[in-house]
């Protein structure tokens, strides 16, 4: 498995090759239609982190002291998001999670839609993530 | 070329002439040429406003009403000048009947507060619509929670439409008041205002309007509607944020205490007793703001230099043509079908996250808005989480919907791929 820094680095030339936001969007967009489902007994309202316009259900668990995330959203942009932090996040340890401030959301332009907390309820996603390793 | 050829070129040339005013719509966003379809959100300003902002801050900034010195005996002279502008606007008897707000909230808020405290009691009832914006909610929900009072809701059909019968048989004497929204701004339904009005005066019971969406499109005339208040916002009107307007009737505004404390408001200030100012200046405590005022004025000017029931006419041209086009899109549903409408088009499309739609848009270079549009009790009745709503002023064009409409088909197929 690749370190959380190499994950990174791998989004960040993946985004290098697109000029636009455009086709920024169109990329996040595939990447949200591949994420794999979120099995329905998490999209309750236990799991929900519900944002002005879209809503987001965030599983987190634990296995031989590393974290792991799921996820789901009604909105595919989200979920492409989604996908990115799970590439970034999943899979790490607690510290790992604590540590990260996540420059790859900077690096790729995507800071200005990540900060529409109001919209889309991704920027408490983090939180949550991060609170999560905290525990 | 027939007659209504002729004028329809004319017409272009002057949607033409009047994009010429306004430098934001001249640039690209993402290298490609803006498309502002969010007019309900804010309207887009005209250079005449931007420089009498400039001109103000260059020329004549001093604070009103106090000073003995030249800049602001100017500042003053020019700040009331545009409560007089406002009083021809929208046809008042007279400028004391036209105080400056921040904006149509802040109106509606001035009113709950300060009507609230003088007319209202214990088991009264103020009536407001369930088309209404959070602005003509909550200040009213604020008010009859102090003054023990219960809120109505006038019912809407499935078109967005008033139930005109339910509200007839809401009105008792216990009725307050009513705050109605003339122009709905996530459905676009215009509403029967002049018959709730009259109604309501039937049973003396005084009538506010949220002008906040109509008074860009519609000629307000509160002598004509005989209104007892109105709100809007110069930032929906050309002019800039943070300036609105209430128009209150004079035997009523004479009768209600300030709604906030400070200099300007007040006759003489001592601690056994202060005694306030007539209005509208009993309203307007503190340093006003003075320079959006004057640039609204300018706002105003421009308003009254074209011909708005032509324009008004390329609106509603532009309504129906998007109406038809998007409806052609498979999935999409039109919400608010109401038989009067403004040039607002809310809609959803079957499948398709309302917030990608948008942001698909947004890669386009176009500006819709989505959501809620702070009216969540509408999207509760339609069972929907929220809409796209294209918004259209005068200066918009059908090119400008074309594109629109073609973005969107291209933006449904992209997000229907599973």
């Amino acid at each position: 498995m690749k370190t959380l820094a190499e994950a990174e680095q791998e989004i960040i030339n993946d985004f290098a090759l697109f000029d636009t936001w455009d086709e920024k969007y169109q990329y996040i967009i595939e990447l949200g239609q591949q994420l794999p489902p979120l099995d329905d007994k998490f999209k309750n309202e236990e799991h929900k982190i519900k944002g002005c316009q879209s809503s987001v259900w965030l599983h987190c668990y634990r296995d031989n002291s590393k974290i792991y995330f799921r996820a789901d959203s009604d909105s595919t942009f989200v979920k492409g998001e989604i996908a990115l932090l799970i590439k970034v996040l999943s899979g790490r340890t607690p510290d790992e999670i604590k540590n990260t401030s996540l420059h790859f959301i900077d690096a790729i332009g995507l800071r200005q839609h990540l900060s529409m907390t109001r919209a889309n309820g991704l920027a408490s996603m983090i939180k949550k993530m991060k609170e999560y390793a905290e525990v | 070329m027939t007659a209504e050829k002729v004028k329809q070129v004319s017409m272009n040339s002057e949607i033409i002439r009047i994009r010429n005013d306004f430098p934001i719509l001249q640039q690209n966003v993402y290298g490609k040429p803006l498309i502002y379809f969010d007019n309900a959100a804010t309207s887009q300003k005209p250079r005449q406003v931007l420089q009498a902002l400039s001109e103000y801050y260059s020329k004549q900034n001093a604070n009103i009403h106090r000073g003995v010195h030249y800049l602001s005996q100017q500042a003053s002279e020019m700040y009331e000048q545009v409560r007089v502008k406002v009083r021809d606007f929208i046809h008042a008897r007279s400028e004391h009947e036209i105080i400056f707000t921040r904006g149509t909230t802040e109106s509606i808020n001035l009113v709950a507060h300060s009507f609230g405290n003088a007319f209202v009691n214990k088991g009264d009832e103020i009536i407001i619509t369930a088309m209404e914006h959070h602005s003509n909610i909550v200040p009213w929900q604020l008010m009859c929670e102090t003054r023990k009072a219960v809120l109505k809701v006038i019912p809407i059909n499935d078109n967005g439409e008033l139930l005109m019968e339910s509200f007839n048989q809401m009105l008792s004497e216990r009725t307050k008041l009513i705050s109605v929204v003339h122009i709905s701004n996530s459905l676009g339904t215009i509403n029967p205002v002049k018959q709730i009005i009259e109604a309501a005066h039937q049973r003396s019971i005084p009538v506010m309007i949220d002008a906040a969406q109509s008074a860009i499109h519609e000629e307000i005339n509160v002598a004509q509607l005989d209104c007892d208040f109105l709100a809007m916002s110069s930032h929906k009107m050309l002019g800039p944020t943070g300036a609105g307007v209430l128009y209150g009737k004079m035997e009523l505004l004479e009768k209600m205490p300030p709604y906030q404390g400070g200099g300007d408001m007040i006759q003489s200030v001592s601690f056994n007793e202060t005694t306030y100012q007539n209005p509208p200046f009993r309203f307007e405590a503190g340093t006003q703001n003075i320079a959006d005022v004057i640039a609204f004025g300018a706002a105003l000017d421009y308003l009254n230099a074209l011909d708005r029931k032509d324009l008004l006419r390329h609106e509603q041209q532009l309504l129906q043509y998007a109406a038809e086009q998007v409806q052609k899109i498979d999935g999409i549903r039109i919400i608010g079908t109401a038989k009067e409408k403004a040039s607002i088009l809310s809609f959803i499309a079957e499948g398709v996250n309302a917030m990608d739609l948008g942001m698909y848009l947004d890669t386009q270079g176009i500006a819709v808005r989505t959501g809620h549009h702070c009216t969540e009790p509408v999207m509760d009745f339609f069972k929907i989480p929220g809409t796209i709503r294209a918004s259209f002023l005068f200066y918009n064009t059908i090119n400008e919907v074309d594109a629109f409409v073609s973005a969107l088909e291209k933006g449904i197929t992209l997000l229907n791929k599973k």
